[in-house]
Parts: structure tokens; sequence; C-alpha cells
């Protein structure tokens, strides 16, 4: 399940993780996360400060990138480090696809790395959430 | 317009980059992580069940991505925002209503898993300020520093700000 790192080629697609956010799962994120901001939950207080609506939380889709490197590397390795931009918005109820493509494949200090360009793209195809991450295969 | 207004960033924000904060204290708990990997949606067992974590090499349930423990909540502390103090620090020259998460990145140096306790200090790195499609924004970008109970650096996170 979780890639070896001979599977491992520059260019290559990692497997896509398909999110879809209801109302209650922002609320379970806000419980599990410490962020309470109203925007994701409060639709009256959403739009009162000029958004269409209730978003998703940035930090989820940040997460969901986590899982979606995870779920690729299982327990064969670790994250070394992985981040994203939030550069639009997503909303409940609408599919968020995350994805990833290996950028790089090499050895460093005594360790096999892969740097890897992820992101999230809503439904008109666009990147919302563009980051990249670099994590480490054990074999 | 715009333009002839002073600037957003005061000399009291410039004097308080690199300035470290308090530390703070947060711990990382199986219920917390729990919590949070179900929220997320993960389904790898090493975030909910303690022998499939040791199974799988860890010391115990683990920290998922994006996951740096839950701050110890103090009702007589001043107000703070979770998340490193990304908006704390002195107010800019004119009041900005509105906030919006730029951007995250977790350098991790080492595991974390339920039992860890993490001590974490904040400053901001850097201001700016722009004009977007929002308006006139200032953009703060903080780095926060965790060290586990051994005092081992465990994780940077760099976080972006956006106030409009």
């Amino acid at each position: 399940m979780a890639v070896k790192w001979n599977e491992v080629s520059e260019g290559m697609e990692i497997p896509t993780l398909k999110k879809n956010c209801s109302t209650q799962q922002l609320v379970l994120w806000a419980a599990g996360s410490g962020d309470f901001y109203q925007i994701h939950y409060d639709k009256d207080f959403a739009v009162g400060t000029g958004l269409p609506g209730l978003i998703v939380h940035g930090a989820l889709k940040n997460a969901f990138l986590g899982q979606l490197v995870h779920d690729w590397i299982g327990n064969n390795g670790r994250i070394k480090k992985y981040g994203c931009s939030y550069r639009g918005m997503d909303y409940p109820n609408e599919d968020i696809i995350c994805k990833g493509v290996v950028t790089r494949k090499y050895e460093e200090g005594g360790e096999k790395l892969v740097d890897l360009e992820v992101w999230t793209e809503n439904p008109q195809g666009k990147k919302t959430t563009p980051g990249t991450a670099t994590v480490r295969i054990d074999s | 317009m715009a333009d002839e207004l002073p600037p957003l960033i005061t000399d009291a924000m410039r004097a308080q980059v690199g300035k470290e904060s308090e530390p703070m204290t947060s711990e990382v708990d199986k219920t917390a992580i729990r919590m949070f990997a179900r929220s997320v949606g993960h389904v790898d067992p090493i975030y909910y069940d303690e022998a499939a974590a040791k199974a799988a090499g860890y010391r115990s349930i683990v920290a998922p991505p994006g996951y740096l423990g839950t701050p110890v909540f103090n009702p007589n502390a001043p107000s703070r925002r979770g998340g490193g103090g990304m908006f704390g620090g002195p107010e800019p020259s004119r009041p900005l209503r509105r906030v919006l998460n730029g951007g995250t990145e977790i350098e991790y140096f080492d595991d974390i898993c339920a039992g860890d306790v993490l001590t974490s200090t904040t400053h901001v790195a850097n201001y700016e300020e722009t004009k977007g499609s929002l308006g006139e924004m200032l953009i703060t970008t903080s780095k926060t520093v965790y060290k586990n109970q051994d005092g081992k650096v465990v994780a940077i996170s760099t976080g972006t700000g956006i106030r409009y």
C-alpha cells in the first residue's frame, strides 16, 4: 500500500484524494483544530463580512494535503516538510480534489527524499490551494 | 486616494519583528488527536489506535500532519488566537476588520506523538502591505518553533496572516 522507493519516479502523479465537506465536517474541524472563526459555520456572519457564504477553513485544506501525502507514503517514511498557500476559497458541499506530482527524487544526508507539488482543485479545475511537500522514503 | 494614506505598518510594528513571544504550552493527547484526525477524514489507524501506532514504529498515537498539540486553555490569560499568534502584536495605523489565513508551512524534525508536551514561541518574521482584489491588505508572516518535553525542536511552522 505504502509507496516504495523503487516505485517513485519524477513526474509521476500520486493517488488523488477526493473531499467534499459538509457543514458538519467544518464544525468537527473547528473543534479539532480550535479555529472557531465564524465565517466557517455561521452563514449570516460570513455574509456580513462580504463573503458569498460559508467557506472551508484553509488549514483544513492544508490538513487534506497532509493526508494526501501520508496516504501515499504510509508509514514507509515521514513527511519532512509541507505547506500551501490559500489562493482561492472552497465551499461546503463542493468537491475538493487533492492531487500531487513528484517533482524531484534524490538522496541527501543519507536519506531518500522526494519533493512534490501538491494542490487542491475545485470543481472548475482551479488550483485553490497550491503547495509543496518533501518526504523521506525509508525503503 | 488610498495612495495618500499613511502606511499601515507602524514603527511599533517594525520594532516587533523578531521578538519572541512568551512560551505557550500545547499538549498532544489521544483524544485531541482522534478528534483532529476524524475531522480531516484520516483512515490510517496510527491516528486512532495505540497498538496500531506502536506496530508501525511510533511511540504512541501519532499527531497527524498539521496537528501541533492543543494549547492549554487559560481563562485568565489575555486573549490570544490559536495557531501561533498570527495576528498578535501592535495594531496597524488603521483598523483592519477582516482576517484570512494566507498559508501554512510546517517543517518536521521528529515524530510528535500522544503524551508529548510542546512548548512553542512565536515571532513575527515580516510585515508587508499590498493592495489586492480585497483592497489594502496587511500580510504578516510569523514563525512558531515547537520544542518537545526533551527540549528538542520537533517542528517549525510558518504562517501567513492577511488582514484587510
